[in-house]
């Protein structure tokens, strides 16, 4: 039998990463946070009322942030940097690459907005290769939690971590549905669902679809796993190994481009120890548009309905 | 202040060095090395508050130092030998595989006196004012000085962190550009057109000071004019106006030895025209 998971109601996992920040900034004196005039976008507002001698208000000046970020983590602070996950990806790439994973600086990257369900705000705004580019960085730790508990989570992990850390997360309001709190172990897959015929891997909010997916092909009768990927580097590779030894048959769903994705990733692990059928849940290699997130989660393929239908083909490809 | 002989005598043993490094690599940057030779040398031999032995990546309770221009190696190296950070023979070891001193500044092999890397130009000001930024957030009174090429000042990102600095009143942030008028590619005017630095740092904000980069009088009254101007809400930039390649005649005023190694008749040729006070490596 699929488990069952209740929404409790949906949340923002950007909230989620704010009201992480504000906790494990009350319990740690050495967090900073700091941003490119967006305090209200990435939900830095209680933490910048609470500890202002802590919050560096940098201008829209991304490429100095990550610089003086570094300078701050030098000192033995753990600032975050947040902004919109294009601006704190693609536009300051070299930035982060010298000063925070070549400098191994103790930089936290909180990037919201990622993804196509930004929405509205159309191509530009909506970053899907932000991936592909954090983990092409030697010593960078990749997390993309699943809902506002998770991110609220990985957000106090982050913080207890010492080296770079890229935590992402998303503008809209998506279903909240993991444990209140749940102790987030970076590196760690965790298993949602136990299944026997395919295994989804999840990450970000479709690990809410992957369940959702689960759910509809139980009626069918194909017993789906669905493991939730939110630490994508480190990947648990044992545990996907494993799942797929299990099963036999894969289905990789994620909220971003097709090259250098979590699909990619695992299609990799999957070729050299454990061959299995792949089928691929992604934005394909295009540009995003304007939209509701509904709207696009279906043009794009991201929904629970496409992922039943990439589920039975990796099934019947066994 | 420091006797002006001695500081001259070190100056043209690390000019020493640079040449004997560069050579013995068969590559580097020579050019801007020389240029920021006495400036740094006044520095890092008088005016610093720092101290190897106890000197750690987090610049805690010390003076702070950080190469923006990254492929000054050749100087930087020097200079953190020449004071105690690591052995001087080590600076032999320049360049080649599985040296601590890599050809642009890396703390993956742990080499002391480097706080960061540095090299895709650009972003050292901005990491200088974070820690500028972190020492008043723990009251701590240390500076940090930072060093920038005038054709790095290019690059957008310093002018960001110039605003950065303005805005949140970095008064112990020291910023030097060494002022040769030289970049790979020709003379700044007319590749890049930075233009009028002492006039784009006031308009940022900036307590700006002019003074002759190879004049060590002129050098430590500006450090000292700095040290004066700090404490009053605004970051401080000194403008050394320098010469490439300064100290050797055929590599001096010219861009071609930016990043160019000498031949071992013309290191030879260097080395007569710099007189021998430390001891070579």
């Amino acid at each position: 039998m699929a488990k069952k998971y209740i929404d409790s109601g949906k949340k923002d996992t950007r909230s989620g990463f704010g009201a992480g920040l504000y906790e494990a900034g009350k319990k740690d004196p050495r967090v900073v946070a700091m941003t490119a005039d967006l305090i209200g976008s990435v939900k830095m507002d209680a933490f910048v009322k609470d500890f202002p001698e802590r919050f560096v208000q940098c201008g829209i000046a991304e490429a100095n942030m990550v610089g003086a970020a570094a300078g701050i983590a030098l000192t033995g602070k753990i600032p975050f940097i947040g902004s919109f996950a294009e601006f704190v990806t693609g536009r300051v790439y070299d930035q982060i690459r010298q000063e925070v994973a070549y400098g191994h600086t103790n930089v936290k990257i909180a990037s919201s907005h990622a993804g196509i369900t930004l929405g509205e705000d159309g191509a530009t705004h909506q970053t899907m290769e932000d991936i592909a580019l954090m983990r092409a960085l030697p010593g960078m730790v990749v997390i993309n939690p699943c809902d506002f508990n998770q991110t609220k989570a990985a957000t106090i992990a982050a913080a207890e971590y010492e080296g770079p850390v890229y935590l992402r997360f998303g503008r809209p309001a998506v279903p909240n549905f993991t444990a209140e709190d749940q102790k987030f172990e970076i590196g760690k897959a965790i298993c949602m669902n136990e299944g026997t015929d395919v295994t989804i891997f999840a990450t970000g909010h479709l690990v809410w679809e992957a369940i959702n997916a689960a759910e509809a092909l139980e009626a069918e009768g194909v017993s789906a796993e669905v493991i939730d990927i939110a630490t994508i580097k480190p990947l648990d590779e044992e545990a996907v190994i494993a799942s797929a030894k299990k099963t036999g048959a894969v289905v990789c769903a994620e909220e971003h481009n097709t090259c250098g994705g979590l699909g990619e990733l695992i299609a990799g692990v999957l070729a050299a120890n454990a061959p299995t059928p792949i089928e691929f849940i992604n934005g394909a290699d295009r540009f995003g548009q304007s939209g509701t997130p509904a709207e696009l989660m279906k043009v794009y393929g991201l929904d629970a309905a496409h992922i039943v239908e990439a589920a039975k083909k990796a099934v019947a490809r066994k | 202040m420091a006797n002006i002989n001695e500081l001259q005598r070190i100056s043209s043993q690390l000019r020493r060095d640079i040449v004997r490094m560069v050579t013995k690599a068969k590559s580097g940057h020579p050019g801007g090395s020389m240029s920021s030779a006495d400036f740094l040398t006044a520095l890092y031999f008088d005016v610093m508050k720092h101290d190897p032995a106890t000197w750690t990546r987090s610049g805690k309770d010390q003076d702070v130092f950080i190469l923006s221009a990254g492929h000054l190696t050749p100087i930087y190296y020097s200079l953190l030998a020449r004071t105690g950070y690591f052995p001087v023979a080590e600076l032999a070891t320049f360049r080649q595989f599985g040296s601590r001193l890599q050809g642009h500044p890396s703390i993956a092999k742990g080499l002391p006196g480097v706080f960061q890397p540095s090299g895709s130009l650009g972003q050292g000001l901005s990491l200088a004012a974070g820690i500028a930024v972190a020492k008043k957030m723990d009251k701590e009174n240390n500076k940090v000085y930072v060093m920038m090429g005038d054709g790095e000042c290019e690059e957008g990102q310093i002018w960001e962190a110039a605003m950065f600095a303005a805005h949140h009143k970095l008064d112990n942030l020291i910023g030097m550009v060494d002022w040769n008028g030289q970049q790979i590619d020709g003379r700044v005017d007319e590749v890049g057109g930075v233009g009028d630095l002492e006039a784009k740092y006031k308009a940022f904000g900036w307590e700006v000071i002019v003074a002759d980069g190879h004049d060590f009088e002129e050098i430590l009254k500006a450090y000292a004019k700095a040290d004066e101007l700090s404490g009053n809400d605004k970051p401080i930039m000194i403008l050394f106006k320098s010469d490439m390649g300064h100290g050797v005649d055929f590599m001096a005023g010219t861009c071609a030895w930016h990043g160019k190694a000498p031949s071992a008749e013309q290191c030879e040729k260097a080395l007569a025209q710099l007189e021998e006070t430390l001891g070579d490596f």
